[in-house]
């Protein structure tokens, strides 16, 4: 049972992190230039398919690295340019249509570039093997490189956001942004480059979910929405917020997942356990989310004063 | 948002209130309602079916403009209220069919005036209680509350195995009205028409009211109104309320026009497709959502029957109506609420 | 798909639009309403292209008959289905329709497409309402009923002698019928049975529990997308060499295969065909498939062209009418030579048809999907019982 509840949490542990990398890119969108960017799942399978492109036409993982990180950032900073900018003075609504919009496209543009047929990316060779984390439970070395990944990153985002003249922009930004424009900053230059900074983290998370996960059409609004609950959970424009509520968020759906239906079957009889225990685990998150909106409305870590 | 200046408001309604508006109206609705003569004679007797579809959804999307438009609510959520809606008729079909009470108490029924009300008051309660502590917060919390809120619904809803869970629910034959036989698509068309002019009616007058203006203050600024003494947080209920009410009497009248229920109904696609239609059409006007529903159905429709990747172009359309006819379909009139 | 199918099948949908009625001596018009946009589009595609392929191949005929497919992308959603078999059904007469991927769009649309005296032959989904109780003269089935596919993965597991196993399957109609269609034949005992998510991409919880759970082997369905990510991760977290799988054939077709890589070697499965039958018919499908769209077809592409050669064998029969009464007495003499070998239709118009055993296998350095045996002879439904036609 303990070695069940640690392979879980480290389950969660990696979900979480997945969810952080997406998560901080739209949290710092959304908390300094006030925008609800609702392609940054698209932002995310870009990056996933880019990589995977590069992966099976060269075999090389560091150019498949490469390929994915430029793809997102690249697509990510144009977005900004073309769109996005002229949407920064508008209201949410606004944005939320716009961004839509952007969604079909390039998951339209996606299937007509590289068909209906998911992608396969194979794991990098000195990844593939499992690791015994407790003698005879062995746990995939991929997915431990994902956790170390995500809080280096994290770790960086930390160093660049507290210790940094672009980080104090930043700061500065999430909480004051009109004060910012005023001492004449280069807004504009800064949103970009916070921009391009999201959707490199969108490509990145993309990437590396390609071997575990699908590359496919779609993949980026599978996990967009649960990547709003844990902005919202964590504080809108802040990046420990949202470290933190990836990490709850991604430890509460495995756990749940891994727990309530063995404790449903208890009590009922197996089949209608099962079935209740996914759809209770499947709400979870969103029961987490309407707490703590109730009782922190800004979230658990809120940027602004 | 910029908040729109009284005397400009006010403007705005001596000009809907002008003859030549409501000559435009009449004529608007006279073809409206002739529509599916029109059709049939012309050899495209489908166009029918989908007119009903736009008429349901126009429900669901004034209704949403009540909170969205006037009331400056951001719902992501009102998917929830129109499948719940829509459930209603699918369930009482099903246990009408079955011959088996609900819970052995509530009798199944497949009567439009049993349904419909039935389908309006579920809906209306769900509203009551999401609204309640979802109202607590505001902004972009709110925006996230009622998604949360409307997940919940339809992950019980793909969970509830008795009633088809995620493959839905088949309503057989549609819903039984007295005088009205809704097996013919024209009746099934006038009958979601009629019920859509008396609802923007309805709505019209609701903003027009005290109530609404009461409302329109707090979307402009809920510190003043509070500053002046009012309770706020009751007035965004009950217009919160009735928006759900609208919402699942369009699901109610989808239901019994597609025969067929599902947790799609609630999907925050459907909900993201709600807002999609307001704002396109434009937030605060009466006929705006209507254009809206008719405009994003009509392409979908339009363009699907033209080219698979109809996605590859109405993507774009989106953007480009965003960023260059603000204030939707309704200010390309001229008749927008002059936002921004 | 490459350009020019793109743009005749773009020309063909535009052209459909504006002809209101079927002129004397012109083509029959089939109706296809598929998915094609989204995770699940790949299944529709291959439906599609190899119905066109069998038409393509008998140069524009079905069984002698001139015919024109009108295709149309449902994007998964029952309203938008419907609206489209209205359009065909109303404004372009159509009353000959196949292609339907999920069991929830074709909720939405059979009833309509039948209520109007339409008919229906179903290229995949076999939903158990519409075997049984629900079941309609002129609604047929070629592909499987759904629980079929789960029962012969029962059976070959009590073939392979596992007497523990795990089944999960995602919280969903089809997902439930696949667990329940798996134990109906499954003689040893079920120690878990776990439902996940159809939107869920992470089963690292799920993989957890089968790992403590310890069963003989592991049934699982899940469909399209969703297979290759559980299977690849069962494979990354060491399962696959331990707890061996049993599944039906939508968990692992040949883009599944080809998606998981080395990973799905030694999994076992059932389907009712396979690309290296034996047989005249499913050789020269494959080969032609391959040459013309340059992948290895899918169960799904063998399902859409078994489905246009049952429509062309009954029209060559009524000689290309589709009166209902004439075309079901044609129809259910199933006079067409399958790529499947024996097939016939049960009392509901759903298929009577034998069950294999495929195992993913290395040959010649490549891993492909290798017919083992058969496992269920003659195989009906469960439902057939219950529909009185």
């Amino acid at each position: 049972m303990s070695v069940l509840l640690a392979e879980q949490l480290l389950n969660g542990l990696q979900f979480g992190v997945m969810l952080f990398l997406l998560a901080a890119g739209l949290t710092l969108v959304f908390g300094i230039m006030g925008v609800i960017n609702l392609a940054h799942g698209s932002l995310y399978m870009i990056g996933a398919f880019g990589a995977a492109l590069v992966a099976n036409a060269t075999g090389s993982w560091w150019l498949a690295l490469l390929a994915g990180l430029a793809a997102a950032a690249l697509v990510g900073m144009a977005m900004e340019f073309v769109v996005l900018r002229r949407l920064y003075a508008r209201d949410h609504l606004d944005q939320v249509l716009a961004t839509f919009g952007l969604i079909l496209f390039f998951n339209q543009g996606i299937i007509l570039l590289f068909g209906r047929q998911p992608l396969f990316v194979d794991l990098p060779s000195w990844f593939s093997g499992a690791v015994e984390i407790v003698p005879g439970v062995p746990y995939p070395s991929y997915r431990l490189l994902i956790i170390a990944v995500g809080l280096l990153v994290a770790a960086g985002l930390y160093v660049l956001i507290q210790h940094t003249r672009i980080g104090m922009l930043v700061r500065a930004g999430a909480t004051h942004r009109e004060m910012v424009r005023a001492l004449g900053v280069d807004i504009r230059l800064l949103y970009t480059l916070v921009f391009g900074l999201g959707a490199l983290l969108a490509g990145l998370a993309g990437l590396m979910a390609g071997p575990v996960y699908n590359v496919q059409v779609g993949m980026g609004e599978q996990i967009l929405i649960l990547t709003f609950v844990v902005v919202v959970i964590g504080g809108i424009g802040s990046v420990r917020g949202a470290l933190f509520g990836a990490l709850l968020v991604g430890l509460t759906d495995t756990m749940l997942r891994g727990f309530v239906p063995g404790f449903l079957r208890g009590m009922l009889p197996p089949d209608q356990a099962d079935a209740l225990g996914a759809s209770l685990s499947s709400m979870g998150v969103y029961l987490l989310m309407a707490l703590v909106l109730l009782i922190r409305p800004r979230g658990l870590f809120p940027a602004h004063g | 948002m910029a908040d729109t200046s009284l005397p400009e408001a006010m403007a705005d309604a001596a000009r809907t209130r002008g003859w030549r508006d409501r000559a435009i109206l009449l004529v608007m609705f006279a073809a409206a309602a002739a529509l599916p003569l029109i059709a049939d004679a012309a050899g495209f007797p489908a166009t029918t079916g989908i007119a009903t579809q736009i008429a349901c959804l126009a429900i669901a999307a004034a209704s949403l403009n009540l909170i969205l438009g006037h009331g400056g609510m951001v719902s992501f959520g009102h998917a929830a209220y129109f499948g719940l809606g829509g459930y209603a008729v699918g369930i009482l079909w099903e246990h009408f069919r079955l011959g088996e009470p609900i819970f052995g108490l509530i009798p199944g029924s497949n009567q439009l005036l049993v349904t419909l009300p039935a389908a309006m008051l579920v809906a209306g309660l769900a509203a009551l209680v999401i609204g309640a502590l979802s109202l607590r917060t505001s902004g972009i919390s709110f925006i996230m509350i009622t998604l949360a809120f409307a997940q919940m619904v339809f992950f019980l809803f793909v969970g509830l195995k008795q009633y088809g869970g995620d493959d839905g629910l088949v309503v057989r034959r549609r819903n039984l009205v007295p005088g009205l036989d809704l097996r013919e698509p024209a009746q099934m068309y006038w009958l979601c028409l009629g019920l859509l002019a008396l609802w923007l009616w309805v709505l019209h007058r609701i903003v027009r009211s005290r109530f609404g203006r009461v409302l329109e203050g707090i979307r402009q600024s809920e510190r003043r109104m509070a500053a002046i003494g009012i309770a706020t947080y009751r007035y965004k209920l009950v217009a919160f309320v009735i928006s759900g009410v609208g919402c699942g009497l369009a699901g109610a009248l989808m239901v019994n026009y597609l025969r067929f229920a599902s947790p799609e109904m609630m999907s925050w696609q459907r909900s993201g497709e709600l807002m999609l239609m307001v704002i396109l059409g434009g937030l605060g006007t009466t006929l705006g959502p209507v254009l809206g529903a008719g405009a994003l159905v009509g392409l979908e429709y339009t363009l699907g029957g033209i080219t698979e990747h109809w996605q590859f172009i109405l993507g774009p359309i989106l953007v480009l109506i965003v960023l260059f006819a603000r204030g939707g379909l309704m200010s390309l009139l001229g008749y927008g609420r002059g936002r921004g | 798909m490459n350009r020019r199918a793109f743009l005749t099948l773009g020309t063909a949908a535009a052209a459909g639009l504006s002809m209101p009625a079927i002129a004397q001596g012109a083509p029959l018009r089939i109706g296809m309403i598929t998915t094609l946009s989204g995770p699940g589009g790949y299944l529709g595609q291959d439906i599609r292209d190899a119905f066109q392929l069998a038409i393509e191949m008998d140069q524009g005929r079905l069984g002698g008959q001139a015919v024109q497919v009108v295709v149309e992308d449902d994007g998964l959603r029952p309203g938008q289905g419907k609206a489209i078999a209205e359009r065909y059904l109303r404004n372009e007469r159509i009353r000959l329709f196949t292609g339907v991927v999920f069991s929830n769009v074709l909720g939405a649309v059979a009833p309509d497409v039948l209520d109007a005296d339409g008919i229906y032959v179903s290229p995949n989904a076999g939903p158990s309402n519409f075997a049984g109780r629900e079941c309609h003269r002129n609604y047929y089935v070629v592909s499987w009923q759904n629980d079929s596919l789960h029962e012969s993965a029962g059976q070959l597991a009590n073939t392979l002698g596992y007497r523990r196993m795990s089944i999960l399957a995602p919280n969903y109609q089809a997902g439930r019928d696949a667990l329940t269609g798996f134990k109906r034949l499954y003689r040893g005992e079920v120690v878990q049975e776990i439902y996940t998510r159809l939107d869920q991409t992470d089963y690292a919880a799920e993989l957890a529990q089968i790992r403590s759970a310890r069963p003989d082997a592991v049934f699982q369905f899940h469909p399209g997308g969703l297979g290759i990510a559980f299977l690849r991760q069962y494979a990354q977290a060491g399962l696959l060499q331990t707890i061996p799988q049993c599944v039906a054939a939508p968990s692992l077709d040949s883009t599944t295969l080809a998606a998981v890589g080395d990973a799905a070697e030694g999994v076992n499965c059932t389907s009712h065909w396979n690309t290296d039958f034996d047989n005249a018919p499913s050789r020269r499908f494959v080969e032609a498939f391959r040459a013309r769209y340059n992948r290895v077809p899918t169960y799904y592409a063998q399902q859409g062209y078994d489905t246009a050669l049952a429509i062309g064998a009954a029209l060559r029969q009524t000689r290309g009418s589709i009166d209902p009464a004439a075309f079901r007495t044609a129809m259910l003499r199933a006079d067409f030579e399958s790529t499947r070998g024996r097939f016939r239709f049960g009392p509901n118009q759903h298929p009577v048809q034998d069950w294999f055993h495929i195992r993913a296998e290395r040959v010649g350095g490549n891993l492909a999907l290798v017919t083992k045996g058969r496992v269920l002879e003659n195989h009906g439904d469960a439902y057939a019982g219950q529909c009185r036609i």
